[in-house]
């Protein structure tokens, strides 16, 4: 199925989100669209996919003129859109989900049947191995992702439009991704696929359209570097890799021995962890998401509800058992993996946003009063050091992209003499400008000496920072091994296979 | 909207007034007249004249007409001077009477609806503020009617016995919440009905009942326990400094104070709040027994300014109208204190209303219903008034600034 959008434009008030956008997905092509968060990528694909209404511009399928006004017309003409957060009903099995809006009849009652044999058929022609009986709940990311393209298929759909389609996926579930969507164009289904991780895209996609402020900046090949396309994303030349001098580390600061923790219904989480990061030094914890990392960050902080035993040290003071409070007054920085449920108060200014643990302490309060020309004083400061891309210190961190929230989270801790830096997936859902320059900033917390730990699930990132890696897999720590060893080997190690 | 020209489907921009209109404020204002236009219609249909002349519609409906029209513009012009002013009487402390009513009543609920108002900026949803003001207001007429004090010690003793009433009521909740997770609605929602029976059953004790009487009342508190009234005419008292002062500090404690910030970061996003250091279990304690204080002053101000003695029905369902108070006023203080006026002068115009036109005073309460209606669903109103849509804070987002 062929898509063409002619001249595109999108306004919200006197901001374009769109401008002038002409773009024309081939049959059986996977078209890229490559730019920042905020580019206006998705509001694009909303716009094609009936959500919006575009100011001005035409939509064709198959060279026929078509005038969406919502997603049910959209779907009619063959244009299906699997959304960055899904759109399931978690307690309802898979064949329900599909059915559902579409529901197949027998008399008065659901003809689950038919639902279950149409599942079936799309996910053995497709080769997507999904069970109709399954309750979506009990799924794993990437089959809810599968369920949500058999949704599409299963209504006909000629074009695929995936936003953001690997935020949420795993390194082997991405690659399993980009295996199907190979599949489905072999089968003669169009692809969008929108994405701001070059790897991906230039693994996936036929052909990258690049957005950047709303406006296709141009056109490139999957053979063009990667320094290109990011020059291209970012209207700007962008270093890929981290400049590190080399390391110096000192005393051990953070040392962690015997640590284990269960969770609430006792079942064990951390198993007997026992390492150290020195001053200095950047240790990174890879691993498959849910194996440990995020609870292990959750115990280094005192914000973990289970029982913890064993011992963690920061230059020889004990934390265990300690409040949040008590650890983060103490020297600990601490970056959540998951910014807008832990790491921010949406609704909060930035300013307030970037006091938010410090608040309590001089001299942003003395005696119980907020000292607010000191606040505003700082928090511009922040600002303008972290180059946060913001409308004023006064708009709520709402209103900022995800790479902005991100930094206003960093120099939040960053903004305090650390002796340690906690930051899970430090860049996740980061557009890559602010990724380069996020990086930086660890490096340059490392350079003063702080001992800093960082936990990711994307092996780049790992790679790109790492003194050392430490390597979760079920809750323990398999294996400790150099920035110098292969991703094969890594790969294995994540999975659990270990040498001896 | 420099470019405005170039595209095909050009929007007119929205007059400033529209948008005005379409922000927090200009949706509360029309809310109000939605509900009284809503509320006239019921006026109308409840006025025995204008069911006489509607039996002959069809033969003269201009007879249904204008009778409908005068009873409403009767009602309305009885409920208007029940509020602010009587253009009929002799002197001007007579005429300005009605206002003094209007802020009697509005009192104790600006007192509650700054409680429940704080609670909800720290994430909880206060239902308890009716206990709350009949535990205040045992503490207040007890300390008022046992004790023989002078003025400038036994009325802060009063007033302060009021607070600590109400904070011990609040207080339970907060720390059921805290240490237990118990809901606040429900654990509140109890704790009324326990308040309730409470003064019902102290009212038969002799500590409490006054001499010579069956009927559940206490014995008048003493002159020097008193609120000081403004004018002597007037039932006003100084019930209403302490709302003000109230609301001021509620104002202070929410945007300067290092508490009111955990509150406000606890009630917008508790894991973040938790994240950041803060002790999210004291939070909820401490906001209750604030919360729950608050209450027990609007207790105060019944005890100590208006009735001036403890019966059973001293609450009166001010806690139940703050509630109504607080989401009018979109829980910020100073729009709590404006919501409390205005419900305040409903209910002392309503009374005036039914007086002096015979309309029901429960039109008062079809009002205040209607109000808070149309104020839970701005999009219902936009789409009435053919408003633009705003970005402008939803209801929930309630947060302000450091100056705000």
């Amino acid at each position: 199925m062929k898509l063409e959008l002619r001249n595109i434009t999108k306004k919200f008030g006197d901001f374009a989100a769109n401008e002038d956008i002409s773009l024309i997905v081939n049959p059986g092509e996977i078209v890229a669209l490559l730019g920042e968060n905020g580019a206006g990528k998705s509001t694009l694909m909303n716009v094609v996919y009936g959500l919006l209404q575009p100011t001005s511009g035409e939509i064709f399928v198959n060279d026929v003129q078509e005038d969406f006004e919502g997603p049910g017309d959209a779907m009619t003409a063959g244009i299906g859109m699997v959304h960055q957060h899904f759109m399931l009903v978690p307690p309802f099995t898979v064949a329900e989900n599909v059915m559902l809006g579409h529901e197949h009849t027998k008399g008065a009652f659901l003809d689950l049947d038919a639902a279950r044999s149409e599942v079936r058929r799309v996910s053995e022609a497709y080769n997507l191995q999904v069970d109709p009986d399954a309750l979506v709940e009990d799924l794993p990311v990437g089959v809810q992702q599968r369920v949500e393209i058999i949704k599409a298929l299963v209504r006909d759909a000629g074009v695929l439009i995936l936003d953001e389609p690997t935020a949420v996926l795993t390194p082997q579930e991405t690659d399993e991704l980009l295996g199907i969507m190979r599949d489905l164009k072999a089968k003669g289904t169009s692809i969008v696929f929108i994405s701001h991780k070059l790897r991906e895209v230039q693994a996936a996609a036929d052909r990258i359209v690049v957005i950047r402020r709303g406006r296709v900046v141009g056109e490139a090949s999957p053979e063009a570097t990667k320094a290109e396309l990011a020059g291209m994303m970012v209207g700007r030349e962008v270093s890929l890799t981290v400049e590190k001098p080399p390391g110096n580390p000192g005393e051990p600061v953070l040392q962690v021995s015997d640590l284990s923790a269960a969770d609430l219904e006792g079942r064990p989480i951390l198993r007997d962890l026992n390492f150290e990061v020195r001053a200095g030094e950047i240790l990174g914890v890879a691993g498959v998401q849910g194996n440990g990392q995020t609870e292990l960050a959750e115990v280094l902080t005192g914000l973990y509800e289970g029982e913890v035993t064993g011992s963690i040290t920061m230059d020889g003071k004990e934390l265990t058992g300690r409040t949040p409070r008590e650890i983060l007054d103490g020297g600990l920085g601490y970056v959540p993996e998951d910014r807008e449920h832990d790491g921010l108060i949406s609704s909060f200014t930035v300013t307030e946003n970037l006091v938010l643990d410090q608040f309590g302490n001089a001299p942003y309060s003395s005696g119980g009063v907020l000292k607010s020309a000191v606040i505003d004083k700082r928090a511009d400061e922040l600002i303008e050091e972290f180059d946060v891309r913001t409308q004023g210190a006064a708009a709520p961190v709402s209103s900022l992209s995800g790479g902005n929230k991100q930094k206003v989270v960093m120099a939040r801790e960053m903004s305090r003499e650390l002796r340690v830096l906690v930051a899970s997936q430090p860049t996740r859902g980061v557009d890559v400008g602010s990724i380069e320059f996020l990086h930086k900033r660890i490096v340059s917390e490392r350079e003063r000496g702080a001992a800093v730990l960082i936990i990711s699930s994307e092996l780049d990132e790992i790679y790109a920072l790492s003194d050392r890696i430490a390597v979760m897999y079920r809750g323990a720590i398999i294996g400790v091994v150099g920035p110098d060893t292969s991703r094969d080997e890594m790969g294995l190690l994540m999975a659990g296979v270990t040498n001896d | 909207m420099t470019d405005a020209t170039t595209v095909t489907q050009e929007q007119k921009p929205p007059s400033r007034v529209r948008t005005a209109l379409s922000g927090t404020a200009g949706i509360t204002f029309l809310s109000i007249v939605m509900a009284l236009i809503i509320g006239a219609f019921f006026i109308a249909f409840s006025d025995p004249a204008v069911q006489d002349a509607s039996s002959y519609f069809f033969a003269k409906p201009f007879d249904t007409l204008s009778a409908a029209w005068t009873s409403v513009v009767e009602a309305y012009k009885a409920l208007l001077t029940g509020m602010l002013f009587n253009p009929d009487a002799s002197s001007l402390v007579d005429a300005l009477k009605p206002l003094s009513e209007t802020i009697t009543m509005a009192t104790p609920l600006i007192l509650g609806g700054l409680s429940v108002a704080l609670a909800f900026r720290a994430g909880l949803f206060n239902i308890g503020a009716e206990g709350q003001i009949i535990l205040g207001s045992i503490f207040a007429a007890y300390i008022g009617f046992q004790f023989s004090l002078p003025w400038f010690i036994h009325l802060p003793l009063a007033v302060l016995g009021a607070f600590i009433g109400g904070a011990i009521w609040g207080g339970i909740a907060g720390f059921l919440k805290a240490k237990t997770g118990a809901h606040e609605v429900i654990t509140t929602i109890m704790l009324n009905w326990i308040a309730i029976y409470l003064v019902a059953w102290l009212l038969t004790k002799p500590a409490f009942l006054r001499e010579g009487r069956q009927d559940p009342i206490s014995p008048p508190v003493a002159d020097s326990a008193e609120y000081p009234s403004i004018v002597d005419q007037w039932r006003v008292h100084a019930g209403i400094i302490v709302a003000i002062l109230a609301a001021a500090a509620v104002a202070w404690l929410l945007d300067k104070s290092t508490l009111g910030f955990q509150f406000r970061a606890v009630g917008a996003n508790a894991n973040a709040a938790r994240t950041a250091g803060m002790n999210v279990s004291r939070m909820y304690l401490l906001v209750m027994l604030i919360a729950g204080g608050l209450a027990g002053l609007a207790g105060s101000a019944q005890v100590l300014g208006t009735e001036k003695s403890l019966t059973g029905g001293i609450s009166a369902g001010i806690g139940f109208d703050a509630i109504t108070v607080a989401l009018l006023g979109r829980a910020n203080p100073w729009g709590v204190v404006a919501a409390g006026l205005l419900f305040g002068g409903l209910r002392a115009g309503g009374l005036n209303m039914q007086t002096a036109t015979g309309t029901p005073i429960d039109i008062v309460l079809v009002i205040q219903a209607l109000i808070v209606l149309f104020i839970a669903a701005p999009p219902l109103v936009r789409s009435v008034f053919r408003l633009p849509e705003t970005g402008g804070a939803g209801f929930m987002q309630t947060a302000k600034g450091w100056n705000g």
